[in-house]
């Protein structure tokens, strides 16, 4: 990658790492942590959905196996909470690879692709639910030990750095993913499947690898939820809303770009933050808002936040263009 | 291990639970057999009706079976009109952007519910609600045996409008070919309109069926929906006799898994046999193209 | 090079293609031809991994290529342009060539570099930086071929690349074709463009209704009374033979 790659994701992350030198108010600190974890996980959905195009409905069954993961190592087996860390992403692509095999090696794409991801998801909450090696319906409460260690941190501005830490590597990743041959070959491979084989193009090999990366990634985002929230159940943790969410922020903020889910996870969740200030006493006036601006955005902003700015600036370049031609044509 | 009487018990159980589920699945099937989406909002506004049965019969103390009858018109009306003028326009005949705007609409209609309601859960009581019907040692609980009837009998009256009917003909016609259908002059958004608007309807009748032994809450719809997909699925996407075949199955499946693997595994048997029929045989039992 | 040995396809009830031999040797441009419906782009299908045969085998050079897939033939050097041409969409010509590219060269810089040699050879070095989207019906074709031709195949399969180009057009790319042919590529080609078909192949193979009927040189191929029955109809060949007789 070129420094052209490196220095927007370089100067937006050390803006970012400065805010918390700037806000202390622990609420606004907690709102970030809370936008930065799910943008990790739409990140992650990013991949599969905005670059290889297969819209997953079910991405839970990632996050909840990054945060499950994470937290059975911890209180079962005594496994340090960053060795965990690094074990739940595994586990999270692992999975990914698996799903994606048996789907796409059925050929599932599109709605029935969407379906089985979200059946998936759905077992998974229930297996949760119900096992007592997950905690059943109770849930599992990570113990409390702040220790730099134990990935538990005295102050929420660490928490903060660690997680803008993971954004900025992914950051980094989807770029290079952008600028290599295996994006290029998953591109080919969302826009025309056939063409892209004829090509030489190993479609399923190309489509695995895609799933587990998303895979992993989100499941990273689960675990980092786990660690700082300290609590998960079979909800939390493989509940639709956390698959919604991780879908919603990519197509707002631009699908298939690369600060797409980060632009449209801190936008969603600004818009609910205003909602509830506005109208706070009605509950889910935030997911309200949610689903009507999905809605909008595919009727009028099918590339998100970042395909706007884009059309504009575009429609600003051209409008540029005529004006330099007519005052050259006066000149004549 | 279990009596057959038991067993039998709980697949006779099956059964009724079935029924409603292929009734909320026909409208499924239908909206995707003619529109060819996925209809994603299909939960929610499932939960609509429920609440508008429960709603009339606790301001209004209409009885459940006779609200369905203003109730079908009115979540036609419903349904036509968001095909119409939200989802028809909205997604630009584009695949993707439909299973997105479905998802958007049950986000909004789900949560409007919850900022109406609460998230507590309403029941209602009829004289009726705990009356038994006996069949010979077992006893079958009476409303569930009305919906077991109604599942049957909604499904050869819409038959009946598919088979019978010009506009019956006009919904085939664009279900199977909709330039062809547009080229002889058939208002092809009108009938996407009017099959979504079927598809509510259908949902009504559920709705009217399930109150009186069921509870309501905004997130009801959300279970009932991954179950309606998975009959449709398994029936065949557009194939109205596999939504009626399919949902008794299902119905059946969960009320044994629930009998041998207890009440919180009990759903789990429905997704697996999902998967299963996605992976293998994604055009079902009945349906056409996949 | 490519030997394709009694090579079926039954879809149902319908044989597609019925028995079809052919085998050529590197080097040359082959033509395909017959009717509409005859199992051309099947056969073009098989040959390319898309459809599995219901009987017959295909060999790649030497190698019995008949179960593998399409990426894998493509690996081996076997190149096809489709019918309908679909560019990738949202990604500049230039873009669109390097999927191709990228299937011998690993690296960004040596894919992009190999798509603008390849979109310079067959006359799209002006469109390389506008959107594939944009281009018209011709510069469509010539990006399907410029892409097939990224992966530096050694078997070429062109399936109808001059469908929908006018006379200038066609008259404009039949050197770049015979360009690739010169650089060592075999060529085997379905054309309807008959003008095409005599001006560019040593060989033409003739399918109707699913079965070879024909082989050889465009002009004994086309004055075949089986070969103008097939276009024209039963009992077509003695007719023309008859008013060419009257006319005499």
């Amino acid at each position: 990658m070129t420094a052209r790659d490196l220095i927007p994701i370089a100067v937006l992350t050390i803006l970012a790492a400065l805010l918390p030198l700037v806000v202390t108010s622990s609420t606004v600190l907690n709102f970030l942590v809370f936008t930065l974890i799910v943008s990790l996980g739409a990140q992650g959905w990013n991949i599969l959905g905005g670059f290889g195009g297969q819209f997953s409905f079910g991405h839970a069954a990632f996050f909840g196996t990054g945060a499950y993961v994470t937290a059975i190592l911890q209180l079962r087996y005594g496994v340090n909470a960053w060795a965990g860390l690094a074990l739940a992403t595994a586990a999270g692509a692992l999975v990914g690879w698996v799903i994606g095999f048996l789907s796409f090696r059925s050929g599932l794409r599109g709605s029935y692709f969407a379906l089985v991801t979200l059946a998936f998801a759905e077992v998974f909450r229930i297996l949760a639910n119900a096992a007592s090696f997950t905690g059943g319906a109770a849930g599992l409460l990570i113990k409390l030990d702040v220790r730099p260690a134990n990935l538990q941190f005295d102050d929420r501005a660490v928490f903060y750095w660690l997680v803008l830490a993971f954004v900025a590597a992914t950051l980094l990743l989807t770029r290079w993913i952008q600028r290599s041959r295996f994006g290029a070959q998953l591109v080919a491979v969302r826009e025309n499947e056939d063409a892209a084989k004829a090509l030489g193009v190993d479609s399923l090999k190309v489509k695995l690898r895609a799933i587990a990366l998303s895979g992993g990634v989100t499941a990273l985002s689960g675990c980092l939820y786990a660690q700082y929230f300290l609590y998960i159940d079979a909800n939390i943790a493989y509940g639709s809303w956390i698959s919604v969410e991780l879908l919603l922020a990519p197509i707002i903020g631009g699908v298939g770009t690369v600060f797409g889910p980060v632009v449209g996870a801190l936008t969603l969740h600004g818009l609910g933050e205003v909602a509830k200030q506005f109208a706070g006493r009605i509950p889910g006036i935030d997911l309200i808002v949610f689903g009507g601006v999905l809605v909008l955005a595919v009727a009028f902003a099918r590339g998100g936040i970042l395909g706007l700015l884009e059309r504009l600036r575009d429609r600003g370049r051209g409008m540029v263009a005529r004006g330099t031609k007519e005052v050259s044509h006066a000149g004549r | 291990m279990y009596s057959p009487q038991i067993i039998l018990e709980a697949a006779l159980n099956g059964l009724m639970t079935g029924a409603v589920y292929a009734l909320i699945a026909l409208g499924l099937t239908l909206i995707y057999g003619v529109l060819h989406i996925i209809n994603f909002a299909h939960g929610a506004l499932l939960t609509c009706a429920m609440f508008a049965v429960w709603g009339a019969w606790a301001g209004l103390g209409i009885d459940p079976y006779l609200v369905i009858l203003p109730l079908v018109p009115l979540m036609f009306a419903l349904g036509y009109g968001l095909q119409r003028f939200v989802v028809g326009p909205a997604s630009h005949g584009d695949d993707g952007n439909i299973l997105l705007v479905t998802l958007g609409l049950s986000i909004v209609l789900e949560n409007v519910l919850l900022a109406l309601f609460q998230s507590d859960t309403r029941t209602l009581d009829t004289d009726y609600s705990f009356q038994v019907v006996a069949l010979g040692p077992l006893l079958l609980s009476y409303p569930r045996v009305i919906g077991l009837g109604m599942a049957v009998v909604v499904t050869g009256l819409l038959w009946l409008v598919l088979n019978r009917t010009d506009t019956g003909k006009a919904i085939r016609a664009v279900a199977k070919e909709k330039l062809g259908a547009n080229l002889v002059g058939i208002d092809v958004p009108h009938i996407y309109a009017v099959t979504f608007g079927l598809g509510c309807a259908c949902l009504a009748v559920a709705a009217g069926l399930l109150m009186p032994t069921f509870y309501v809450n905004p997130r009801i719809g959300g279970a009932f929906v991954l179950v309606a997909f998975t009959v449709v699925v398994l029936g065949g996407m557009g194939s109205i006799p596999g939504a009626l075949l399919g949902g008794l199955f299902i119905g059946v499946v969960e009320s044994l898994c629930g009998l041998l693997l207890g009440d919180s595994l009990g759903q789990i048997g429905i997704f697996l046999i999902f998967i299963a029929v996605l992976l293998v045989r994604p055009t079902g039992l009945f349906g056409a193209k996949a | 090079m490519l030997a394709v040995d009694g090579v079926s396809k039954r879809f149902g009830g319908l044989m597609a293609v019925d028995s079809a031999t052919l085998s050529l040797e590197p080097g040359g441009i082959i033509g395909l031809i017959g009717p509409n419906g005859a199992g051309k782009t099947t056969l073009f299908s098989m040959i390319s991994g898309f459809i599995a045969p219901t009987d017959g085998r295909i060999r790649f050079e030497g190698t019995d290529i008949t179960a593998e897939e399409p990426h894998r033939r493509a690996e081996r050097g076997i190149g096809r342009t489709f019918q309908i041409v679909q560019p990738f969409a949202g990604l500049t010509v230039c873009e669109n060539i390097a999927v191709g590219a990228y299937l011998r060269h690993a690296k960004r810089a040596d894919a992009i570099a190999k798509a603008r040699e390849v979109a310079r050879r067959v006359g799209l070095g002006p469109e390389l930086d506008r959107p594939a989207g944009g281009l018209t019906v011709a510069g469509r074709k010539r990006l399907e071929l410029a892409r097939a031709l990224a992966t530096e195949p050694k078997l070429l399969l062109l399936d109808e690349v001059l469908a929908g180009l006018n006379p200038s057009e066609i008259r404009d790319i039949i050197p770049v074709i015979r360009g690739i042919r010169d650089e060592g590529v075999t060529i085997l080609m379905i054309e309807h463009v008959m003008q095409a078909v005599m001006n560019l192949c040593e060989r033409v193979y003739v399918l109707a209704q699913g079965r070879m009927i024909a082989e050889g040189p465009p002009a004994a191929v086309c004055a075949d009374a089986r070969v103008i029955e097939a276009y024209l109809g039963h009992g077509a060949a003695a007719r023309l033979k008859a008013e060419g007789a009257a006319h005499g």
